[in-house]
């Protein structure tokens, strides 16, 4: 299973190439896109940092769980690290499954597990400082 | 480094190495470290003696301890690894 982490473009047809097999018949890929705001400030680049060992070992817990729920599926991860453009894919999800139904279901599956458990952390810069962003919204602390 | 190498160790700690990420790093000024604390110390009570709470109180974090998620309420073992995991920004 691909679970990567890179610091650099991500290539979404390699991440869909990891999960292509003869018995799939839908391959969705989710790609996560750096906004250029938050609120009423600009966002003018963005920043991840991860815990490497740790989240590429979540990251395999969430592709075993999602192979046990959909039978025939497959996914693949490939987040990025350090800095990262405003309007570039900060992660890429492909899912493959026997059919789309599944796969739907299954990409939303990987994507809210990964924001919930992988330790990967955000900063936001703008105009006038950064700050670490947590998922569920709101700052969490400023610098 | 061998159990029997540690010097000046006192009577009852342990020995165990932090990691730190994303705020928690930036406030300490390093990702990992080296501490002793008193045996029965645990992760929980480590961060809040590291991380004292703010006029907005305390960051929440999650706890590992040698790669296993934990509830941070056991007592640390000499040589443990533990990480404080501040509120995820994944995806």
């Amino acid at each position: 299973m691909l679970a990567e982490l890179s610091s650099s473009l991500i290539d979404p047809r390699a991440v869909e190439a990891a999960v292509a097999h003869p018995g799939a018949g839908a391959i969705l890929t989710f790609l996560g896109v750096t906004r250029d705001s938050f609120g009423s400030k600009q966002v003018l680049r963005l920043e991840y940092e991860a815990w490497p060992e740790m989240a590429r070992a979540e990251l395999l817990r969430i592709g075993a769980e999602l192979e046990e729920r959909w039978p025939g599926a497959r996914v693949a991860f490939v987040h990025r690290v350090g800095v990262v453009a405003v309007g570039e894919a900060s992660v890429a999800i492909a899912v493959s499954a026997p059919h789309r139904d599944e796969a739907y279901q299954a990409s939303r599956f990987a994507i809210d597990q990964l924001k919930r458990r992988v330790p990967i952390w955000k900063k936001e810069w703008y105009t006038d400082g950064s700050s670490w962003k947590a998922n569920a919204g709101e700052a969490v602390e400023n610098g | 480094m061998a159990a029997d190498d540690r010097v000046e160790r006192a009577e009852g700690d342990v020995e165990v190495r932090i990691l730190l990420f994303a705020g928690l790093r930036e406030r300490r000024g390093v990702s990992e470290e080296q501490l002793r604390v008193p045996s029965g110390t645990t992760a929980r009570q480590l961060y809040e003696r590291l991380f004292p709470a703010g006029p907005e109180g305390r960051l929440p974090v999650l706890f590992a301890v040698d790669q296993q998620w934990v509830d941070g309420e056991a007592p640390l073992a000499d040589g443990q690894e533990v990480a404080f995991i501040p509120p995820l920004g994944g995806g």
